[in-house]
């Protein structure tokens, strides 16, 4: 089993150095112990407000950011600490990314099909022929005619070169590829057809994917298990059946309540109030509490831990710890209109 | 124009210069405003939304876009042909606009009372003090917390959120008849878009105004208009009641559409995805514009581009094979 684990994440933390109120550095505690695995061929999706840490766990992933805590560990190997250079360089062909924006991610001067060979280029492994060959093959695997190669990124809509984009990621044939919001920027009718494309790429190849994104609907498509993050941390992670069918962490239930749903008859559930504290001044305690409708006194001092609470499922939360709670009954936290009953599937993995 | 109409666009068809000559951004857009009316209007990137809503205040730049054929029906004048100075009264007055990104719409170097004041003063001749009382007004009207604090902060003090409650503070300060709000929580956070658009409704239903919510979001338009109006390429394709549209949309287009779009429920595997791309606004395209796309096409649909016909007292489809059949034949 320990074999099929392809990254683990364990307290993980990070700080940015930024410039503070009168100009003297400041530290800016971004992640605040991260911990969780990415299994073989698993899609692990990473939700939660603007500002709450996603990118930069998906940058620390595949190296663009080195943490200032905890440990990550891509294919068995740490890529934090002493060894991070020696195991980062060994992993790299292996690792890729995709990020939001088509139109930055491509070089406008050069031609489709150097763009999608430049990991190939840099790797310097293959001959001129076999990279040329490669290039068509990457074409056809993600759908585009194969005389793109020759043609600019401004000939193709924002969904083909996000295609063009996921080409150039497959170059090396990686295991593991970091999705950071891969189909935000695109159209309804496009966004479709690039999840689609990940879906069959996962099923052929048995890749793993981190996949990003604010769209929970989409999220719910594509990935077999997901984290929500608040303020820097996970408050709940979980098979995506058992969370979204039966969120626990009273963040996680706010947010889906306010995801709006193409249902006019829908009876609308209480709003949640506030905003995302300042990650600056963080609130003491859960950093929740001040728009949590359950918080306790306890909430506004201790910080919740994440645990298992049963069906596969983490949750940071004081509702669901200790003998105080009956854990039942704290399940079935008051929640409205849509009451979505069926027991999650959390055979999942295999998906 | 029926009785009860606030704004009627006839016809509105707007071009805009580029290296290529004028290319036609929106063609033929015909649809009503009722007072007190919520419609929504939804469509992909370039479908001509925001074209459509700027062009009903006249807010395009001059020389490089005209309107080529239509007019915008307000108070008995066409706002299309009225002059400039009956515009700026009805702009922010009558007919206000709150925009996607609230930053590139507040001034960085003035206070919100500052900015509150200006629209106050320019449209009922309201003394500073005055104005500053009723700016404090309308930041509690828009549920900003510690209103008196707030009023002589500066933009980017506040967060995204908090910003666009001062765009709407700004847009509903002279009480206007009709609020065009064009994508006003795109750039924000799933939770602070449900406060968002709670607030709009409350506030429609407070102030009597009517809304105009531009989205490209079908729930952000299911949950929140009466009426929605579906655009593509420049065209409406669809207008019909809000829950007609959802329960049962004539349009290839709405359907696949809504069909292509993952459900929060969950649903099993690979999802339903309109082949081919958005064409250019401009794009040659015999008869229908989705019809390279659509799944229904016929022969008739390339022959001639169908029309926006009603098939029932609320509903307009724009559609060949799906409205010869219905309404009188
Ligand atoms: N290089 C950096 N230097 C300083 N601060 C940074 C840096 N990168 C990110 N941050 C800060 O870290 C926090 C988390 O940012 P991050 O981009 O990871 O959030 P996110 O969850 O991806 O948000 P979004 O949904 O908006 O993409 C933010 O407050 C951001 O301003
Ligand atoms: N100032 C302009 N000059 C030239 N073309 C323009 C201009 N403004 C809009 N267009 C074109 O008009 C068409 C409609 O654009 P519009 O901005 O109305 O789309 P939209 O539906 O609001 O899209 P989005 O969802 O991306 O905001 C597009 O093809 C666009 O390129
Ligand atoms: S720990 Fe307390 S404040 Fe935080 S989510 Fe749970 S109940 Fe709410
Ligand atoms: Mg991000
Ligand atoms: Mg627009």
């Amino acid at each position: 089993m320990a074999d099929d684990v392809l990254v683990e994440v364990r307290d993980l933390d990070m700080a940015f150095k930024i410039k503070g109120q009168r100009g003297q550095p400041t530290m800016l505690h971004v992640l605040h112990k991260l911990s969780f695995d990415i299994g073989r061929g698993e899609t692990l999706g990473l939700v939660g407000e603007s500002g709450s840490g996603k990118s930069t766990a998906g940058r620390i992933l595949v190296g663009l950011f080195e943490p200032t805590g905890g440990s990550v560990k891509l294919f068995g190997r740490p890529i934090t600490g002493p060894e991070r250079r020696a195991n980062l360089a060994a992993v790299r062909s292996r690792l890729q990314f995709v990020f939001q924006d088509p139109h930055a991610a491509l070089n406008p001067r050069l031609r489709v099909g150097d763009s999608i060979a430049e990991p190939i280029d840099i790797a310097g492994t293959m001959s001129r022929r076999d990279r040329n060959d490669r290039v068509k093959e990457l074409l056809e695997m993600v759908g585009l005619p194969r005389d793109s190669a020759e043609r600019f990124p401004h000939e193709f809509s924002g969904g083909q070169r996000q295609r063009i984009v996921i080409a150039r990621a497959l170059a090396l044939a990686p295991a593991f590829i970091v999705c950071d919001e891969p189909v935000s920027a695109l159209d309804v009718s496009m966004q479709a057809q690039i999840i689609n494309l990940l879906m069959d790429l996962q099923a052929r190849f048995g890749l793993s994917y981190l996949f990003i994104a604010h769209d929970l609907a989409v999220v719910r498509a594509v990935t077999h298990r997901v984290a929500v993050m608040y303020a820097g941390s996970i408050v709940e992670v979980a098979p995506k059946d058992v969370l979204y069918e039966k969120p626990q962490h009273p963040y996680t239930q706010a947010l889906l309540d306010a995801v709006p749903r193409p249902d006019p008859a829908r009876v609308r559930p209480q709003v949640i109030g506030g905003e995302v504290p300042s990650l600056l001044v963080p609130p003491p305690g859960c950093r929740f509490h001040t728009r949590c409708p359950h918080a306790m006194p306890r909430c506004r001092v201790d910080i919740p831990v994440l645990r298992e609470t049963g069906d596969g499922r983490q949750t940071a939360c004081h509702l669901y710890e200790g003998p105080s709670v009956i854990p039942s009954a704290a399940r079935d936290l008051p929640r409205s209109a849509h009451g979505a009953s069926s027991a999650g599937d959390p055979s999942l993995r295999s998906g | 124009m029926t009785a009860s109409s606030l704004v009627s666009i006839e016809d509105l068809t707007v071009q805009f210069r580029t290296d290529r000559g004028w290319t036609t951004a929106i063609e033929g857009v015909s649809f009503d405003v009722a007072e007190g009316d919520c419609v929504g209007v939804v469509g992909e990137s370039g479908s001509g939304k925001s074209v459509t809503a700027l062009s009903m205040l006249r807010l395009h730049a001059r020389g490089t876009s005209r309107f080529a054929r239509g007019s915008v029906r307000y108070g008995g004048q066409d706002l299309l042909r009225a002059p400039e100075r009956t515009l700026r009264q009805i702009r922010g007055r009558d007919i206000a606009m709150v925009f996607q990104d609230p930053m590139s719409s507040l001034n960085p170097v003035l206070t919100i009372c500052d900015q509150i004041s200006e629209t106050l003063c320019l449209h009922q001749g309201v003394s500073r003090a005055a104005a500053r009382q009723r700016a404090i007004e309308l930041l509690d009207l828009v549920r900003i917390p510690d209103a008196s604090r707030r009023v002589d902060e500066y933009p980017h003090r506040l967060s995204g959120g908090m910003r666009q409650r001062v765009m709407i503070a700004i847009a509903i300060a002279c009480r206007p008849r009709l609020l065009i709000a064009d994508e006003p929580t795109t750039a924000l956070d799933v939770t602070i878009q449900a406060q968002i658009l709670e607030l709009l409704r409350d506030l429609r239903a407070e102030l009597g105004m009517a809304v105009m919510l531009i989205s490209h979001d079908l729930g952000v338009i299911a949950e929140f208009a009466r009426r929605v109006i579906v655009m593509y390429a420049g065209r409406i394709v669809e207008d019909a009641p809000v829950d007609v549209l959802f329960r049962a949309p004539r349009h290839p287009y709405t359907e696949g559409l809504m069909a292509s779009m993952p459900a929060l429920e969950g649903g099993a595997g690979r999802l339903y995805a309109i082949p081919g791309r958005i064409p250019d606004a401009d794009e040659p395209i015999a008869g229908c514009r989705f019809g390279p796309r659509c799944a229904h096409v016929e022969a008739i649909c390339q022959a001639a581009a169908p029309e926006l016909v009603a098939i029932g007292a609320t509903h307009r489809v724009r559609c060949t094979p799906r409205t010869r059949t219905s309404g009188t034949s």
